[in-house]
This record gives structure tokens, sequence and C-alpha cells, in this order.
């Protein structure tokens, strides 16, 4: 990986009908990177890609591609190819074609189109299907006809527009894989949107967090989720017990009642904070042995873990834990300095981290809800 | 079971007004008056040849001019904005509306020796053309009465098209030009069909045209048909054994047409 940027957005600004859809947006991407642009709907993400793309022009800014000004070059003659929501495949043309439509606008010989339509439908395991009739196809197989038919074009950057997520689970877990796979072995820049935060995660060198056309946090997964920004990163990314509080001095939070010890410093004395605790991080103890103490009010069995929800003054904590822990009971709960995360106080502050009420209904239906209505 | 017996009164349409005349039809073809099997109708339909080949030029340019017209047309208004897409379409629309032996009748007094055409250029001092009793009027007053058919099943398919798919175009490196040529037209071939179809039928088995725009002298089959059964030279017979090789020529032609046509077409069109 260099450190060149391939790709840099610069002040870009767009807006739709009057609605800002992008403010002040500034983004480098470097060569050879996988990079994800993570948020809920409407947030700008797809529109970010758009303007890769070429296909939608931002009222202000400028889109450099290796160093160039591209804000005029119209699609075609951009070196970045997309991979469509809705895969946009050409109906009247069979996979065979499909895959090679790029190579024969850009005159390659058939000796040449014939050799890596065939490397492309290898990689994607279709060897078979080149005459197949794309309508025809499974979700899945649609989806791997695009991604050979944008990569057959050897693209110095891909755009991908969520496009895992009109499959089933099982599949978007096997092409996640796939595709980290292939971004590994060909060494293209990946740029990636998807709301799926545990798909970001999972593939991504950088994320890019967005929220109402801004961006929120750039970081390593890592960085993302163990130091978010904000408490709208926070909640975003995974579960998250969001509290207020108090930094006293450097390593010394108040809050719950409680001074802590923790790992954050330059903060000005006294000053107001979101403080974060990842529910798997909360150490289940006896009531007089833990820092807090409190009733479980509800538990959730998750597979991996139990889901606990602990009322502690009002105030509902989640813990995930893989010891079962009966509703009524009283528990103590133990925290150690690095489990607790400061964050300066935002705009998001107090709108998230509380489980008071938290449903698994209402979890559910939220994510169903985000597939829809992206532009 | 149940869809079975809703159909049956279409059935017991379509037998009696379809099937049957059909059949009449051929049996007619195939006897002489009196009532005897004869195949001299089919062969006495040789000597018209030059009537039928007339017939399929005129209506086969018609159909070309109507293509050429319509599908520019077509294409300009599947990318205006939604409502004025309803306006023109209804615009095209409009005269069919009008009766449509009134329409032909218009371009008599406007084609006509002192019609309103040639009356324009005598008063700019310039001399009289012959238009009408000609075969362009022919074709003209065909172009006229059928290009709706030609535009609209076109509109409906180029409408359909999804965007995306020609943004992927454009993403693999197609231009303007390529995006139409490689995507767009293939894509829209369905409609195409449907359209050339829905225009060249009528247009080799229309009389009215040629009988009011054409004279005596651009006699069409549809002409020939309508002597042999209601003008002076009575023959229902040989008037039949005609219609039948007309039908004939008109399926081999949709025949040839659909071939066009990878049988995969993604909708959009009205197929015979």
């Amino acid at each position: 990986m260099t450190q060149s940027p391939i790709i840099t957005l610069q002040n870009i600004a767009v807006s739709f009908d009057g609605e800002a859809v992008l403010k002040d947006f500034n983004l480098n991407i470097r060569d050879g990177e996988f990079v994800t642009l993570l948020g809920p709907s409407g947030c700008g993400k797809t529109t970010t890609l758009r303007i890769i793309g070429g296909f939608v022009r931002p009222d202000a800014g400028d889109v450099f591609f290796s160093g160039k000004k591209i804000n005029d070059v119209p699609p075609h003659k951009r070196e970045v190819n997309t991979i469509f929501q809705k895969y946009a495949l050409f109906p009247h043309l069979n996979v065979y074609d499909n895959v090679a439509f790029g190579m024969r606008v850009h005159g390659k010989t058939e000796s040449q189109v014939k050799a890596k339509v065939h490397e492309m439908l290898q990689m994607v395991n279709l060897e078979g299907f080149a005459h197949r009739n794309v309508n025809l196809l499974s979700g899945g197989q649609q989806q791997r006809v695009a991604i050979a038919r944008a990569l057959a074009n050897e693209p110095k950057v891909l755009l991908l527009d969520e496009p895992l997520g009109a499959l089933d689970l099982k599949l978007r877990k096997d092409m996640q894989v796939e595709l980290k796979k292939i971004q590994q072995q060909t060494g293209i820049t990946f740029l990636f949107v998807t709301h799926d935060q545990e798909e970001a995660l999972s593939m991504s060198d950088t994320v890019v967090v967005m929220d109402k056309g801004i961006i929120q946090q750039i970081g390593t997964p890592q960085d993302i989720y163990n130091e978010p920004r904000n408490a709208f990163v926070a909640d975003f990314i995974g579960e998250s017990n969001i509290v207020d509080g108090v930094m006293r001095e450097d390593y010394v939070a108040e809050f719950a009642g409680h001074k802590f010890r923790c790992v954050d410093k330059g903060f000005q004395p006294n000053e107001p904070v979101d403080v974060v605790i990842r529910p798997e991080d909360i150490d289940v103890v006896e009531p007089e042995e833990g820092h807090l103490s409190g009733v479980v009010t509800s538990v959730n069995f998750r597979g991996v873990h139990y889901e606990i929800i602990v009322d502690v003054n009002g105030f509902k904590w989640m813990i995930q834990s893989t010891d079962f822990q009966p509703e009524g009971k009283q528990i103590g709960m133990m925290l150690q300095p690095d489990d607790i995360h400061i964050m300066k106080k935002s705009e998001y502050s107090g709108m998230f981290g509380d489980y008071s009420s938290f449903s698994d209904e209402m979890d559910d239906a939220s994510v169903l809800d985000e597939e829809e209505g992206e532009r | 079971m149940k869809a079975k017996s809703i159909a049956a009164p279409y059935l017991v349409w379509m037998t009696i007004f379809i099937v049957v005349p059909m059949m009449l039809v051929i049996g007619f073809a195939f006897t002489d008056r009196s009532g005897a099997f004869t195949l001299r109708n089919l062969e006495g339909v040789g000597q018209y040849s030059n009537v039928f080949l007339r017939s399929i030029w005129l209506g086969a340019l018609a159909t070309l001019i109507c293509l050429v017209l319509g599908y520019p047309l077509a294409y300009i208004i599947s990318h205006m904005k939604a409502k004025r897409q309803s306006v023109m379409i209804m615009l095209v629309m409009l005269p069919m509306w009008m009766n449509f032996l009134l329409r032909t009748y218009a371009w008599m007094t406007l084609l006509e020796d002192n019609g309103i055409i040639n009356t324009f250029l005598a008063s700019l001092g310039l001399g009289k053309l012959q238009l009408i009793n000609t075969q362009g009027a022919v074709v003209l007053g065909m172009v006229y009465n059928y290009i709706p058919y030609m535009i609209l099943p076109l509109y409906s398919v180029l409408t359909k098209i999804d965007q995306s798919v020609i943004e992927a175009a454009q993403d693999l490196g197609a231009n303007q030009r390529k995006v139409f040529f490689k995507v767009i037209f293939p894509m829209s071939t369905p409609g195409m069909i449907s359209g050339v179809t829905m225009v060249f039928v009528p247009a080799v088995s229309t009389f009215i045209i040629s009988k009011m725009l054409g004279g005596g002298a651009n006699l069409m089959i549809g002409d020939l048909i309508d002597m042999q059964f209601l003008g002076s030279a009575y023959n229902p017979n040989l008037g039949s054994a005609i219609s039948l090789v007309l039908m004939v020529i008109i399926l081999i032609c949709m025949g040839i047409m659909n071939q066009f046509d990878d049988g995969e077409s993604n909708g959009g069109g009205i197929m015979i």
C-alpha cells in the first residue's frame, strides 16, 4: 500500500432540491486501500460514490484522481468502475457479453476479450456460465457477473454501492470474504458503501463513518470501534452504553456517582463528557464487589452471549456476558480503566446509549428500513 | 376449472366471430361458384402479382419511414419530464381520435390539383405539382395515419429501460453514441418489432388510402379485394383467395421479423 492519495475529494458540497446532501466534504483515499463509507440511509454515502463515478456533479468543491482534477471528466473517461446496487446487468446480453462489454467498448481484440472474460469468470467462480442468460441467474450469481464485468476493465478504483444488500445473510458473509480476497489479489482500491457496521468492520482497511452529509470519523476498524469520536459513532458501530460524565482531571472521570480511573487525558478540568462502555467489557461480579450495582430487568439469549439489561439507579446498562443472570437478580458491575472511553460532548450527546427503551423488535425493524430510500 | 368457465363466453365469441369466418374465407378460396373444390382461384391470384409487389413495397416503405421518423420522437419523449411526456403522448394520439376517413379527406383537399398546396404555389407564381394520385401520396397517407402505432410501442419500451443500465454502460467506458447503439437500441428491439408489425400489416392491406390518394393507377391488394366483393368484378371466391394469400405473406413477414428478437424479449411490445 502506497501513501499517495488516488482519489481526493476537496470541500465538496451537494444538494438535491435545496436539501444539502453533502456539506464541505473532504476525503483522501490511498491507492490499494479498502475504504468503506458507513452510515445510515440518506447520509450521503451513495452520493459520494456517484460523484467519484461522475454521475453527480458537485455544486462546489473539486474531485482529484491521481492528483488531476476530474470535475469535468464524463463517467466513460474515468478510470473507475462501479458495481451498482441492483447490479444493472445488460438484460439483452448473456454473461460472456456482459463481462466483455467494457473491453469491446475500449476496442480490445476478440482474443484478448476471450482470455480476460474467462479469467474473470474463473475468479468469481462462474466458469461454465458464459453463455447463460443473465436474467435467469440467482441474485448471488448476478452479483458475481457484475463484479467480473467491472474488474474486466482493470479499473484503478472499484466503487461498490451496497453490493451485498440484496443477498441473504449466509451468501453475504461468503461474498464479503470473496470480495476481500479479490481486493487483496488484484490490489485495486475498493471504495465500498454499506449501512452494515459488521460488514464495514470485517472488510475494511479504513472506515469512514458518515451522518447527515458529514464525516463523523475516519479510522481503522479498531480505532472506530475502540475510540469512537462521538455518541453517533459509538452507537452506530456496535452496542454501547453512553453515560454523562465529568472529566475531573487527566485519567480520572466521574460518572454514575463514582470516580473511575481511565486511560484518557487532554480534557479541561471538570469538562462535561460522554463516557462509552462497551457491553462486552463489563465484568459481572457479586453486588458488593462491583463499582456499580443494579437489578437485572431482562435477559436475551443471542447465541454467543446473553444480552443482559441492568437497571442502575434508573439508567439501563447493557451487558453482554456468556454467563446467564436471572431476571430480578441484584448484580455488581466492574469496570477496568481501559474499558472506559471518554468522548467530547457533541450534537449527538444524550441521543444514544441508554437501553431503557430497548427492545429486540425495534432493533430488527430499523435494520430493514435502512435498505430502502438511499439516493 | 374456474378460470375455464370464465373463459367460456370468450371462447364462444372467438369461435363464432374469428374461427368460423376464417374457415369461410378458406372455404370460398378453394371452391368455385357452384361450390365444387378447385384451385383455379389461387392460380388466378398469380396474375395480380404486380399489385402484391406494389402493396408490399409501399407498405414496407411507409413502415420504414414511420420507424425513421418515430424512433427519434419516441426517444425524445421518453427523456422528457414525466408531465410533459403524457402531454406529448396525448398529442401523438390526438389525430387518432378523429375519423380515419376524415383525416384522409383532409389530405385530398391539401394535395388536389386545385388544392391548398397548389393554390399556394400558384399564388407565388410557381407551377403546379402533381401531388395527388401518386405513390408518394399513398405512402404519405399511410405514414400519417399509422405513425402513432409505431411511436407508442417504442415509447413504452424506451421508458422501461432502467437508468442504472445506461449508467453502467457509461461507467464501463461507452460514450453517448456507444451507449445508444450497444444498449438502448438493442434493448428497444421488442418495441421496434411490435411497431413495425402494427404499421406494416394495416398499411399493406389498406384500400381507402390508396383509393383516395392514389387514384386508379396505384391499385393495392385491399382495393383488389374490395373490387371482388363490392365492385364491378364481383367474384368472392377470387377475393377470398387473394385474402388468403395476403394473410400467408403477412405471416411470413412477421415470422422473419420475429427472428430478430432472441425470444428473450423484455416485454413492452404487442406481438402478433
